[in-house]
Order: C-alpha cells, then sequence, then structure tokens
C-alpha cells in the first residue's frame, strides 16, 4: 500500500529516521501526507499516530496507511487528546513557525513525549539576512517563497533565537544538524551555523534537574 | 464519485429459533431478521462488511427494488467504485429487532396472543442488537467481518460491536455518532415520545388492533427529529424567513421552514408507514446506549478490549452528535493506545451530513475502505 521506501524519503526524514530508536512510540505533528511516519512504522518497527489539519493531508495519510488524528493545535492542547509520557517521541517538522504559539507547543511537547524532533527555517540565514539589510524588505526565499502578508510562517525565528528559548525553558538540546535545503551539511554551517544554515534539526527534552 | 448502482435488490429473511434474553431481562423467544446483501463473499470469507443503520432506517441500504424509484438510504455511499466499494466488498444490510420493516418488532404477530405485540414488545437495546446480528454473521459464515459501519444510532452499534465482540471485526468505522447520549439528546426524544403517546390514536400503543395509527403524533415526532438533524446554518440557507405565499396573520403554513417541516412528517407518518411503536423503541435503545456502563462508566476502560482499528468521522456543524461527542470516543481510544484515525469533516448539513454527498467525506471513507480492502485481500 505504502509507496515509502529510503529512496523516496527526503534527506531531512532520512535524518530524523536516523535519530530515532526502533520500536519506539511517536507521535508526528502535522504529519502532512504520513511520509515520514509510514516511513517510521515499516522499516524502524514504530507506532503512533499523526496529526494533520489539512483535510486533503488527512486523506493521503489515512491512504499511507498511518493512524492519523485531524486536529487544530492552535485551538486544542495536546493534553486534550494524550497523557504524560505517551510517547517516546513527539516529532515536528517545518511547523514550529506556523502555530499560535510555539512556545507552549514546546512545553506540550515535551509533557506528552519523552524527547521531541523538531525541524525549522532559520531566519537568521544568510540571504534572508543580506535581503533585509539591502532591500528593506522582508525576505522571500526557497524556503521562505511567501510574502509578509500572506505567510503562513507567523513566528519565524533564528536558532539562537530558538537555543535560547530551550534555555529559559529548561529544555536540553541533545543533538542539533543543521544543513542546507540539499540537507547537506558543509563546513562552513558547522562554524557559522546560525549564519550559514538553513534548516535545523534539533533533538530536545526537558532537563532532568526539572523542578 | 461513482454513480454506478448495486441495481436491483431484493430483502431476505432469516428466522432465528433460539431464544434472546434481552438486557431488560425479557426474553423474546423467536425472531425474523430480515436483511439485504450486495457483492460477492470472496473465498476465505474475509471480505464481508455490516451496515448498521440509524433510527428511521433499515436494511435497504443500496439499489432498487423492482418498481421503486428511490434507492436505499446510503446509495452515495455503498455500491460499485463508492466508498463501500460492491466491487470488493460483500455488504449486508439488517434491519433491526424491534424494527418495522420485516424483522420482528411491535407490528409483528406476538405467537402467544396471536395479535400485533405492540407496547408489549420487549425493549430491545444497542447490546440486544449485536446479539442478533452476530446470529446474521453466523448464519452467513462469517467468521470476522471486515468492518463494521454506521452513522448515528448505526456508529453507537458499531462501538458496542467492538466492545462486545473484539475478535469479529477487523475495522469499526463509527460516523457522527457519540459514546452517549446527553441530557438534551434524551429531552429531544422524550419530546418525540410524548408527541406520539399524546396522540389520541395511540390507544396505549395498541393502535393496530384498533385500526388506527397516531400520525399526528408520530409526525410531530419526525418533525421535531428533522429539526435536531439540520444546522441552523442551513435552514436559514435553504428557507430563511421565506413565505409560499403573502403574511396572512393565520395558524396555517406561511413560512416555507413550516411547510418543510410538515411535509416531512407527514410523510414519514403516512408514506413511509413508519411504526409509532418501533419509534418508541428506537428512541429508547438511543436514550439507553451507554457502553462504558458495565466498566464502571469509564469509555477508556472499556474500550481496553477492543482489537479493531478505528475511523471515526464526525461534521463541523452536527449539534446532535457533535464533533466533541466523536472526540470522546477517539480519546478513550487513544488512551489505550488503538489504531485509530478521525476526520472532522466541513460540513454545514448538521447531523443529517452523514448520508449525503461531500468531496473530503468521500476521501476520507474511501481511503480508509481501501485500506481495509487491502487487508482483507479484497
Amino acid at each position: 500500500m505504502s509507496l515509502n521506501t529510503d529512496r523516496l524519503l527526503s534527506p531531512e526524514f532520512q535524518l530524523i529516521s536516523s535519530w530515532i530508536e526502533p520500536g519506539s512510540r511517536v507521535l508526528d505533528l502535522g504529519c502532512g501526507d504520513g511520509t515520514l511516519m509510514a516511513h517510521l512504522q515499516e522499516s524502524r518497527d514504530c507506532s503512533g499516530y499523526g496529526m494533520e489539519l489539512d483535510p486533503n493531508l488527512v486523506i493521503a495519510a489515512i491512504e499511507n496507511g498511518i493512524n492519523v488524528i485531524q486536529a487544530n493545535l492552535n485551538k486544542k492542547s495536546l493534553l486534550d487528546y494524550f497523557d504524560a509520557d505517551s510517547f517516546d517521541y513527539v516529532i515536528m517538522t517545518q511547523a514550529l513557525q506556523v502555530v499560535d504559539r510555539p512556545d507552549q507547543l514546546l512545553e506540550e511537547m515535551l509533557t506528552i513525549g519523552k524527547q521531541s524532533i523538531v525541524t525549522f527555517p532559520n531566519f537568521g540565514f544568510w540571504k534572508n539576512r543580506v535581503q533585509l539589510m539591502f532591500s528593506g524588505r522582508m525576505p522571500e526565499t526557497e524556503v521562505l517563497p511567501y510574502h509578509w502578508y500572506d505567510t503562513p510562517n507567523i513566528h519565524m525565528c533564528t536558532f539562537r533565537d530558538f537555543e535560547s528559548l530551550c534555555e529559559q525553558k529548561g529544555i536540553e538540546v541533545v543533538r542539533r544538524a543543521v544543513v542546507n535545503q540539499q540537507h547537506e551539511t558543509t563546513l562552513g554551517m558547522k562554524l557559522l551555523p546560525n549564519l550559514l544554515g538553513e534548516i535545523a534539526l534539533y533533538q530536545i527534552r526537558r532537563k532532568s534537574e526539572r523542578a | 464519485m461513482s454513480t454506478e448502482s448495486v441495481g436491483l435488490v431484493r430483502p431476505q429473511t432469516l428466522h432465528v429459533s433460539e431464544p434472546l434474553k434481552t438486557v431488560s431481562g425479557a426474553v423474546i423467544p423467536e425472531y425474523d431478521l430480515v436483511y439485504e446483501t450486495y457483492g460477492q463473499l470472496n473465498d476465505d470469507r474475509s471480505n464481508a462488511i455490516l451496515i448498521c443503520h440509524a433510527l428511521s432506517g433499515n436494511h435497504h441500504v443500496a439499489g432498487y427494488y423492482e418498481g421503486d424509484e428511490k434507492p436505499g438510504w446510503w446509495e452515495a455511499y455503498v455500491g460499485p467504485g463508492k466508498p463501500i466499494d460492491t466491487n470488493r466488498f460483500f455488504v449486508v444490510g439488517v434491519n433491526n429487532l424491534g424494527g418495522c420493516h420485516g424483522s420482528t418488532g411491535p407490528a409483528s404477530i406476538n405467537p402467544a396472543t396471536g395479535k400485533p405485540w405492540g407496547p408489549d414488545f420487549p425493549i430491545v437495546t444497542v447490546p440486544d442488537w449485536i446479539v442478533s446480528q452476530n446470529k446474521l454473521r453466523e448464519h452467513l459464515g462469517i467468521e470476522q467481518w471486515a468492518a463494521v459501519v454506521g452513522g448515528s444510532l448505526g456508529g453507537m452499534q458499531v462501538l458496542q460491536w467492538a466492545i462486545d465482540c473484539p475478535d469479529r471485526l477487523r475495522h469499526a468505522v463509527v460516523i457522527a455518532a457519540a459514546p452517549r447520549l446527553s441530557a438534551q439528546n434524551i429531552a429531544f426524544n422524550e419530546v418525540a415520545r410524548q408527541a406520539i403517546m399524546s396522540d389520541p390514536d395511540f390507544h396505549g400503543g395498541r393502535y393496530l388492533e384498533h385500526g388506527v395509527i397516531p400520525k399526528r403524533g408520530l409526525a410531530l415526532a419526525r418533525m421535531l427529529g428533522h429539526l435536531t438533524y439540520l444546522s441552523d446554518d442551513l435552514m436559514g440557507k435553504k428557507f430563511g424567513r421565506e413565505l409560499r405565499d403573502t403574511l396572512k396573520y393565520s395558524f396555517d403554513v406561511e413560512f416555507q421552514v413550516e411547510s418543510y417541516l410538515r411535509y416531512q412528517g407527514e410523510k414519514f407518518a403516512t408514506k413511509q408507514k413508519f411504526d409509532a411503536n418501533t419509534y418508541l423503541l428506537m428512541t429508547k435503545a438511543l436514550d439507553y446506549f451507554d457502553p462504558s456502563a458495565p466498566y464502571d462508566h469509564d469509555l477508556s476502560k472499556a474500550m481496553a478490549r477492543v482489537q479493531a482499528g478505528f475511523m471515526v468521522i464526525s461534521f463541523t456543524s452536527d449539534w446532535r452528535f457533535s464533533p466533541e461527542r466523536s472526540e470522546e470516543i477517539v480519546r478513550a481510544l487513544l488512551d489505550n493506545d488503538k489504531n485509530v484515525s478521525y476526520a472532522e469533516i466541513e460540513s454545514q448539513h448538521g447531523h443529517d451530513a452523514f448520508l449525503l454527498p461531500n468531496p473530503i467525506y468521500e476521501g476520507v471513507f474511501s481511503a480508509y475502505m481501501n485500506r481495509v480492502a487491502s487487508e482483507v485481500g479484497a
């Protein structure tokens, strides 16, 4: 039934998949057509659910053979659906910047999941900085192709912003990968991630000394 | 969406001679179940779908009777190339015990008296229906349903099936349902019952012996029902404050919405000849429905038994069984780490939406049923 093989999986999903322990319970927020979840089920023996708002993507996710719950996370809390520690991983790819309150959602993710994997585009990427600096206008790039007025990305941040939020909330960064659109990591990105990195993948959890 | 139909169909009858002891403690010594089937049962008998009907539904789910222009009640969703694809599935529709379309019910003759059962027909509940439908499953030689599917009261039967007979169904498709009725739901049912029982032609339920039927009460009950199946928005769009003629300052039918409701009530009571005692029974079955009751009234505990994969569907404008009620079902399944998918379909058609064409609903329903089909090799 499912179309997913490693061959068709995006490099971003391949990287995430490699971070996930086989046999884990997984929740994928904004799961889209369920490609990642279906891959985790098939190749890493994972189980769990996807959550998605868009009805056509819900249909695609059902076709892809995953459990999908249609939900609007701007209107509902994850705790309306799940108890604490229900999952080994709560994943959210490229969706943190579109929700109403990313800070609250992160808290919820780390309540219902032992760990989270979050990916988002870096607003501090040099091309964005150059566009804003020289044209004086909001950046429009391949990763961020929208106008300021119609963009769903209402909470853009840089890697440094994200890490500062984690620090403030007692969230530990377990692992980080910074990649470009082709999901490669160059030497420059390793040296100056906040300037040269386009997309970041973070694996996070609550600091063990949480009060 | 396919417009093909299963075509001409004919009902069949199963006579069950084994007595059924109902939840209420009464015994139905023997009974008939009338049913229809569409499509072919495959060699390993794994592609059977049971469709449970709602309050006023019956076994005539799809296709046409000889000389009849109107198809079965779920023609939009059951047939060749439709979400419940009769090219792949063997589909079974059954009229519930206590019904009035051929299965034994209050209008049938009570063998003990030689007269219609009338008000003496035992109150049957959803679990009793599952027991009787299970007899039909055995009769058809089906070890396990590929899926049990239903909307509204039909969806409640699906839930009960999954809890009472966990290994007898692979999948459960629960549409526009609720895990139990709210006080408001019960109140609507009570007003409907009072409408019927206060009709002078009701005769304590023995109207058949008096050669009459409580048409006015039944029509009134149906009008109330209809009102709760539609959304405020839809009624506004459909009728607004449109008049049939000019204002007459009288109690005659003046607004179009009044005319519509009267027509629906009238049609139900006279043309469709729905039995008033059956209507009373069905509303009671709804009121009593609470599969969590034997499990400390904890739905999550009840769901722990479930083995079927679930597809739960609700509709945004359904205020009779709102999306929040469906989410209670979903939550209880999630609590148990069960396989469940959930879709809340945008629709302005209120509770009736589960019967009406809608591309997203069709997409969700088809996608899930395709999964079921490929699982069972259909």
